[in-house]
This record gives structure tokens, sequence and C-alpha cells, in this order.
């Protein structure tokens, strides 16, 4: 009796707690996420939400847009793209957000996109894959480079050591599998051919059966790995402890110190296609990018304490080109501000220099990636990249 | 013939790891019956508080054994507060609140430690040894030593203790043992207590090889679980056995056949040996059929 | 006025009503939405509790229907040219096909190795789903076509609603002429005591075999329902962790209790979105409460509701 008293008691708690957050204070201006923070792509979420926390409050230290405060609604959808689309509709008929920026996975931002579509909200992705703007969706957006860029970037740096026999081995998690597709697509484009293709499954802890038969194929001349999380630290490990001496391409996946510290000296010498971010006090002094990153970079490990990652940029670049286009269009009224984030140019950001277009919801080109040489435990700029 | 032998070396290392989490569910099931589905997150924790103590500036070894005995700790107070209030109930009833432990302490795992992934360094260094052209980390090895280390223990603490006696006698009929003065309270604690840090210790001899992170309990707990029931659960050997066999199968799979479904070896395993031959190797034929 | 309350039909009775009123109350659509969700859940953990709850059987693996159910509305159209609510009906025929043959030689076993047959069963299906990418659309799932009936465009969550909701009350009576019919009994009897069962001549394993399949149309046609509303589906949905959120369903509100299908999937869909406060610790929250319920509230809410509403009554 005293349980079912105890149950009915916290039921009551929670609906209570419920239907009171449904309302908030108005007058502000309400930016909706939904993110990944737990769950399989927490790597992506957490630090998007921490970024977007941040700035959010820096933004409103400073006064505000037009005068007004921001305020940020922010869901987690632990991974699960189902729990998205709910949120995205609790986002827009309950909390009446006029703008979105989120879904940190494809299968996030794919099912909601149709939310976003329908109430006519603008949103800005954080995902990779390429289908999120081709064909192009008037109100959806995105920053992260796609991983058709990456491959393209990495098949440029191929052919300019004249390697153009590759191995591919990829995570069969939504992020592998997206860009080990598109290299399989722009790879006879360019004349790089794929002579043996292997995968291994996110959790796993030893991939040597794969890398000893791709050790084994004859002509191969490096090897590219589409994957993201620990996987890729396992395989470049097996691939040393293995012997393999071929050159050892990684994603933009692992763009964060961790796969360096987790892959330690087998790291020497993996290149990889990241956003300057990275690099950020290594820049040359004449980078446009250099003082937009860095000072992402010192803000974000002062505040968390943690190194910085990509994705975390990505919400950046996506949070400033929202208030930019809030600031031009001088509103916060969704129309007018999906009509000024479609013309945003010139954007300096973390992932690169951002020029949209109609027919481009991106806004970046190749020369937002820049090919990186992990060397002496540290990442290095290929020059001329 | 090098290939063959990189794919072996390859199965013993993961088989050596899922004969390691196997182990952990034999002891708790010997005694009470209970399949304990959060015996993944007990490796986790070994793992992850091992990194974490380290990281705020504890000895390695100290870490380690700081973390097998909060682990141990956190298997007591599983069995006190969520097991030993439930004694009563059907199995079901106990398979949901083992998989409601898992799911809490993940849970929490994620709060009190960050979603990172973590790893720890190797006791006797990265260097593969070479053999026959197919090379194979001393961590494997040591993961595989220890297995067999923990089989003969538990084989000289059953057989040759009194306690051990009183478990066995616990297993084959709660009510009689009680009758002749067990304490099967107590015996199932123990069990607890004994399996967290077999799992514990498990975390962190894998974590050299596997990585760790919050949520690294739930596929070790399931491909070690399937691991158990190939050899037979409540078999000490058989969980070794099995664990070796199902990641000789993933390697091999990996190898000739297809990468894609290496994962679905395990769990077509489980269907096929629950069909063919419930008990497992070297369990005996106990299963009720109707 | 005690045989008022006592008439079967009662409680989808008044399940009906409580869903024909509430919509009145409901500020906006995302309301609809919650509510078509826990209909589509509810669905799926009544067939659930036939098996769990009757005929005493656990399911570790039933999203892996779901699955089934999910997919074949974007697989039918997309690759087979297939109208969806022909869809509908073909992924439930081929749960049930399924369910035949996963069943048939693992239903023979007990208590917890028939659970872990079913986990491993579940696990196949997600992996399936996630491999076979030319198929399936690999992680990152499908798109699926909205549903066409009679020409016109099943969308919007209000549509839905009323569409999951009269089907849930469709399938509450069923499931309740099932449980007061012969075989209903039979499985009754065979819950309490399998021998004395198979003493009356109890046919055990087709019977539990026939509640299997029923339990995965069930599971089939919700898991339809969820990729037609959503107009996405993802191999998440087959998943692990689906099959245990549907078993806490089933445990919170009351085994053995269609009615506490309902009240359980409520639970379960609400108490996140009421708890996304807290929704750092929400795994660890849902942990304990299945610890707690399975401690003290063994019987779930509905039942326990029951005992003390009669014990009033006394």
């Amino acid at each position: 009796m005293k349980a079912l008293r105890c149950v009915m008691a916290a039921t009551a708690v929670g609906l209570f707690g419920f239907l009171a957050a449904g309302h908030e204070a108005a007058a502000q201006i309400k930016i909706g996420s939904v993110l990944s923070v737990s769950g399989p792509a927490s790597f992506l979420g957490d630090p998007e939400k921490r970024t977007l926390e941040i700035y959010i409050d820096e933004i409103n230290a400073k006064g505000g847009i037009n005068g007004q405060k921001l305020q940020l609604v922010v869901y987690d959808d632990a991974g699960s793209a189902d729990n998205a689309r709910t949120f995205a509709t609790r986002l827009v008929e309950e909390d009446k957000i006029v703008a979105m920026i989120g879904g940190s996975t494809t299968g996030s931002t794919l099912a909601m996109i149709p939310v976003f579509e329908e109430a006519k909200i603008p949103f800005i992705s954080l995902a990779g894959a390429i289908q999120i703007i081709q064909p192009v969706r008037s109100w959806v957006f995105k920053t992260p480079h796609t991983d058709k860029m990456a491959c393209e970037k990495i098949f440029a740096d191929l052919k300019a050591r004249n390697l153009t026999t590759i191995a591919l081995i990829s995570g069969t998690d939504a992020f592998g599998k997206s860009m080990r597709d598109q290299c399989v697509a722009v790879a006879p484009g360019v004349g790089v051919a794929i002579a043996i293709e292997e995968s291994y499954g996110p959790r796993d802890s030893d991939m040597t059966p794969q890398l000893t038969n791709i050790r084994n194929k004859p002509g191969v001349q490096a090897v590219v790995n589409p994957g993201f999380g620990q996987g890729p630290a396992i395989v470049t490990r097996n691939y040393r402890q293995l012997g393999i001496t071929l050159p050892l391409y990684q994603s933009h996946g692992v763009a964060s110190k961790q796969f360096i510290d987790l892959a330690g000296p087998a790291a020497e010498g993996v290149r990889l296609p990241a956003a300057a971010l990275l690099l950020a006090d290594k820049l040359p002094p004449n980078d446009p990018q250099k003082s937009v990153v860095v000072n992402y970079s010192r803000t974000y490990q002062q505040k968390t304490g943690q190194a910085v990652s990509t994705f975390g940029g990505h919400a950046y670049d996506g949070l400033m080109i929202l208030v930019e286009a809030m600031q031009r269009a001088k509103s916060a009224d969704p129309a007018k501000v999906r009509d000024e984030i479609e013309k945003t140019k010139g954007y300096v950001g973390t992932g690169g220099i951002v020029n949209m277009s109609p027919t481009d919801h991106m806004g970046l080109d190749l020369s937002a990636f820049r090919m990186l040489e992990i060397k002496g435990g540290d990442w290095t700029l290929i020059t001329g990249t | 013939m090098a290939e063959l032998l990189q794919f072996v070396f390859s199965g013993l290392t993961v088989g050596a790891i899922y004969a390691l989490v196997a182990l952990g569910f034999t002891l708790i099931y010997k005694a009470s019956d209970i399949i304990n589905f959060a015996q993944g997150e007990f490796v986790m924790l070994g793992g992850m508080t091992t990194v974490f103590v380290a990281q705020a500036g504890v000895s390695l070894p100290l870490a380690a054994l700081i973390a097998v005995i909060v682990t141990t700790a956190i298997g007591l107070a599983l069995h006190r507060f969520a097991i030993e209030p439930a004694r009563e109930a059907t199995s079901v009833a106990l398979i949901m609140i083992t998989i409601g432990a898992s799911i809490f302490l993940r849970g929490m795992a994620q709060i009190v430690f960050d979603r990172r992934f973590h790893s720890l360094p190797p006791l006797f260094g990265a260097d593969p040894i070479q053999f026959g052209g197919a090379a194979i980390l001393p961590q494997s090895l040591v993961v595989l030593a220890s297995a067999t280390a923990i089989v003969i223990i538990l084989w000289l603490f059953i057989e040759r203790t009194i306690f051990g006696k009183a478990v066995i006698a616990t297993a084959a009929n709660r009510l009689a043992a009680r009758l002749i003065g067990v304490d099967t309270r107590r015996i199932v604690a123990f069990s607890f207590a004994v399996s967290a840090a077999i799992g514990a210790t498990a975390g962190v001899l894998i974590t050299p090889i596997a990585l760790t992170s919050y949520d690294a309990g739930t596929l070790l707990a399931l491909k070690g679980f399937a691991a158990a029931m190939l050899g037979g659960i409540g078999s000490a050997p058989g969980a070794v056995v099995g664990g070796i066999l199902i990641g000789m199968f993933e390697a091999l799979a990996a190898g000739y056949v297809s990468s894609n479904y290496k994962d679905a070896v395990a769990f077509l395993i489980i269907l096929i040996v629950l069909i063919a031959i419930p008990q497992g190797l070297f369990g005996r034929a106990k299963i009720e059929r109707v | 006025m005690r045989n008022l309350l006592e008439i079967r039909l009662l409680p989808p009775l008044a399940v009906a009503a409580i869903f024909v009123t509430l919509p009145w109350f409901f500020p906006s659509a995302y309301y609809y939405r919650i509510g078509a969700l826990v209909f589509i859940f509810a669905l799926a953990v009544a067939g659930l509790n036939l098996l769990m709850g009757f005929a005493g059987q656990v399911s570790l693996g039933h999203a892996g229907f779901l699955g089934i159910g999910a997919y074949s509305v974007a697989v039918g159209p997309a690759h087979l040219g297939m109208p969806s609510w022909l869809c509908v009906f073909a992924g439930a025929a081929l749960s049930a096909i399924v369910a035949f043959l996963v069943g048939r030689p693992i239903l023979r076993l007990k208590g917890h190795y028939l659970a872990v047959a079913t986990l491993g069963f579940g696990l196949l299906v997600a992996i399936v789903l996630t491999n076979e990418a030319g198929l399936t659309g690999g992680p990152d799932g499908m798109t699926v076509p909205r549903l066409l009936l009679f020409g016109w465009s099943v969308r919007g969550s209000d549509v839905w609603y009323w569409i999951t909701g009269a089907t849930f009350i469709v399938g509450f009576v069923l499931a309740l002429n099932l449980m007061k019919s012969p075989t209903g009994r039979a499985l009754q009897a065979i819950h309490d005591s399998e021998i004395a069962a198979r003493l009356l001549g109890i046919d055990i394993a087709r019977k539990k075999l026939a509640i299997f399949i029923i339990s995965a149309v069930y599971a089939s046609v919700a898991g339809s329902y969820l990729a037609l509303f959503n107009g996405h589906v993802t191999p998440d949905v087959a998943g692990f962790l689906r099959s245990i959120e549907l078993v806490a369903m089933v445990v919170l509100g009351g085994m053995g209790s269609i009615l506490g299908s309902l009240v359980g999937a409520g639970l379960l869909v609400v108490l996140p979105q009421a708890l996304t406060i807290f929704h750092e610790y929400e795994q660890a929250l849902l942990g304990l409460i299945l610890i707690v319920f399975m401690i003290f509230l063994r019987r779930g809410i509905v039942p326990s509701v029951a005992a003390v509403v009669s014990g009033w009554r006394k």
C-alpha cells in the first residue's frame, strides 16, 4: 500500500513538472534543439549541447539579439529517431520555438525534417550525410561538412601522392556506412579503385581478421577507414600491431584529441580531413579562420575542462549563423530568418567559410576541409590543402 | 596459413574477453539460478572506475584494486536491495530486476563518469608478439591466463572448501540446504560479491584491448551470456570454452565470410544451442521440457 | 450495480469513453501525438501481455516483431510497389510466419531459456535490419510513404490518434474474448500449473505457440502504425532497449491485464516527456522504477489498484 502511494506521489510530481514546464515566461526568443546527449551518439550530442548552452549565455550576457534574450530549449533524444520526432513536435507545438538547431545524427535529422518543413520553422542540422541538403528543402540547412566532401578530400590527397588503389574498412554504424557509400560512389569518377572492402561493428574489440585480409590483398596502396567512436582507434592500433606500413586515412569522424590519446603511438602518420578547429593555435597567422577557431577552442576548454571537438564546433557555427541571420532580418520571424540564413555569405566559422545560396544550404566547399597528419602525438597541417 | 593463424589469434583475443565476462554469470547462477544481466555493468564499472581513479592521481595498481572493491560493494548492494527482497519471485521477475539494475547502473555511470571512451595501459607493453607470421598482443595472453586462473580458483573453492560445498548444496536444492543449516542468503550474497569482483577484474584487464565507456556493458553482457549458454551456464570451464569458441567463430566469420554479420554469430549460436543442446556443452541436462 | 462493474466489456467501454472525450482537453497537436504513441505501444504491449501474463512466457525480443511490421510498410511500397494498407496485413502475416518458425522449437523450453531465445531472436532481427542496407536503408533507416486510404492521404497527429485508439480498443475486445474462450482458459490453466493442465489433456506447446503468434501479430500491426505515423523508420525500432521497454510496460501496468497494457504504455511514453527536467537521470530512473516495481508492486499497477478498490468495497 505504502509503495503504491509512493508511486502515485512520484507520478503526480512528474506530471506536475510536465505541465508546469509548458508555461514558461514569454518575450524571449525561443530556440529549440534536439540532440543525442546520451546514448550511442553522445560523442556528438554532448559537446553540441555544451556549446549551445555556453554561447547562448554569452550572447544573453551581451544583451541578446535585437534587444531580446535568447532561450534555449534542449531535449535529449538518446540517439533514437523516434524520440527525436516526438521532441520535434513538442518544440513546435508546445514550446513554440522560432528556430531549430540540432539533429546530431542523420537518422534523427531525417525523422524530424517533415515536422519543421510543415511548421515552416528553419532547421539547421548538425548531421553529416549529404541527403539532408540534397535535394534542397527550403527550411533545412546544415553546418557540418558532408561525408561526400570528406571522401573527395581524401581522394584528392591520395591522387597527389600517386596512390590510386585503396582498401576500405568501415564501421557498420550510420556514420561509417553513409561515408562508405559516398566514397564508393565518388571513387570511379576521380580514378580511384577500391580493391577490397571490409567492415566492423562499432563496439568490436579486434579488427585483425579484416585487416589481415586487406594486408594480403595484392595491389592495395592505402587504406581508408570511415567510422567514428572507438572503432577507428582500435583499427589504428591493430594496423600497427600487424605491421602494416601502407598510408592510413581516417575520417573527420575521429577529429578529436581523444583519438590520438586512444590510438597511442600507432596514430603516427595517420592522415585525415578535418576542420581548421583542430589546429587552432597552429594555424598560420594570416589564416582567415584563426581567430574564430582559437576563441572557440579556448572558451570551450575553459568552460568545460574538455578538449574541443569538431561536433561542438558545428553547433557553434549553427548558432552563429542563426543569430547573424536574425540580426540581419531585425526580427525573429521564422520566414524572414530563413531567408536571411539562405543569404549567409562569408561567414567565418569553425568549419570553414560559409556561403549559402538557394541551391546550397550548407555553403562549404572543399577548402573548408584541411588535410591533417598526426605527427609526434599532435595534429599538423599539410600545407597547400 | 599465416592468415588462418592471425584469425585464430584474433579469436583467442576476443574469446578470452567473452570468457572472462561469461565466468561472472557462472557463480550467481550456480548459487541461485539467477541470470544476472547486470554482469556487463560490473565489467564496465571495473574499467571505468580504474580510469577515473587513476586520473585523479592514484597509481594504477591501487586504482584497479579500488575499482574491484567498489564494484564488489555494488554487487553486494545489488543483492541486498534488489535481489534479496524479491527472493520469492519468479525467474521472470528476477530477470526484470537484474535488467533494471543494469539500466540503472548504466544511467548512473554516464553521470558519475562521462560519456567518452577510455583506455588503460596494457600490463606488458603494447608491442605485439610475433609468431608464425601472425601477431598477438601480450594483453590478450594476460586475459586468457586470468580466465584460466579464475576457473582453477573457482574449482578449488567449490571442491575444497566448506563454503564451496555450501554453494553446491544451495544450488542443488535450496530448501534442503536451509534445512541442514546452510545460510542460503549469505551464500547468494557471497556469489554476487565474487561475481562482481570477477567482473571488475575482467573490466580492468579487458580495457587495454577493447576500450571502455559507460555503455560498454550491454554488448559484453550479451556476448558473455551467449558464451555461458554455449558452455553450459553454471559450469566455469564451460564458460571459458564457450567464450573462446564464440570468439573463434566470430573471427573466422569476419575473416572468411562477411564482417557485417559477425555479431549475428553469437546470437545465432544462442538459438541453436537452445534448440539442440539447451544444457550447453558442459552443463547437466536439467532443462525442463514441455 | 455490482453486475455492471463485472460486465466483461466495461473496461474497453471505459477506455473508449476516455479516448473520445480526452481530445477536448488537448491544447495542441503534440498531445494527439503522445496519445497516438501511447495507443500504438499499448497495442504491442497488449499482445505481449497475452504472452507474458496469460501464457506465462517471457519474450525479451518482442521488438523484433515491431520491427518486421514497421519495415513492411517501408520496404513494401519502395521495393515491391505494394500499397501501404496491404503492407500492414503483409507485415502481420510475415510476423505470424516468423513467430511460428521461431516459436515451435523454442516454446518447448521453460522459463528463462525462452527469455534468452527470444532475446537472441530480437537481436538478430535488429542486425539484419541494420546490415541489409540495400533493402532497408541501413542504420539511417528509410522513409515511409504516407498511408493512402481511398485516395486520401492519412496524415496528422489527430487522425492517427483516432486510428490507433480505435485499433487498440478493437484489439482490447478481441483479447478479452480470447481470454474467456476455451483457449484462454486453457492458458490460464497452464500458467497456474503446467502439470495439471497436461493431465487435463491440454496440448500445451500448441496453445503457447498460438498465443505467441497472436502476440507477434499485435506487435507487427503496432509497428506498422508507428512507421506510417512517423514517416520514417530506423533499425532501433527492433532493438534490445525497445524490447525491454515493452516488457517494462507489461510489468508496470500489470501482467495479465490488458487495461494494464494501456497504463504501462501510458506511463513509459509520458514519463520521459514529463521527466525532461531530470533528463540526465532518465535512464537511471527507468532502471530504478523497474526494480522497485518488481520488488514491491509485482502485480503491476492495475491489478494492485483493482485489489485496493475491491478491498474498499467490502
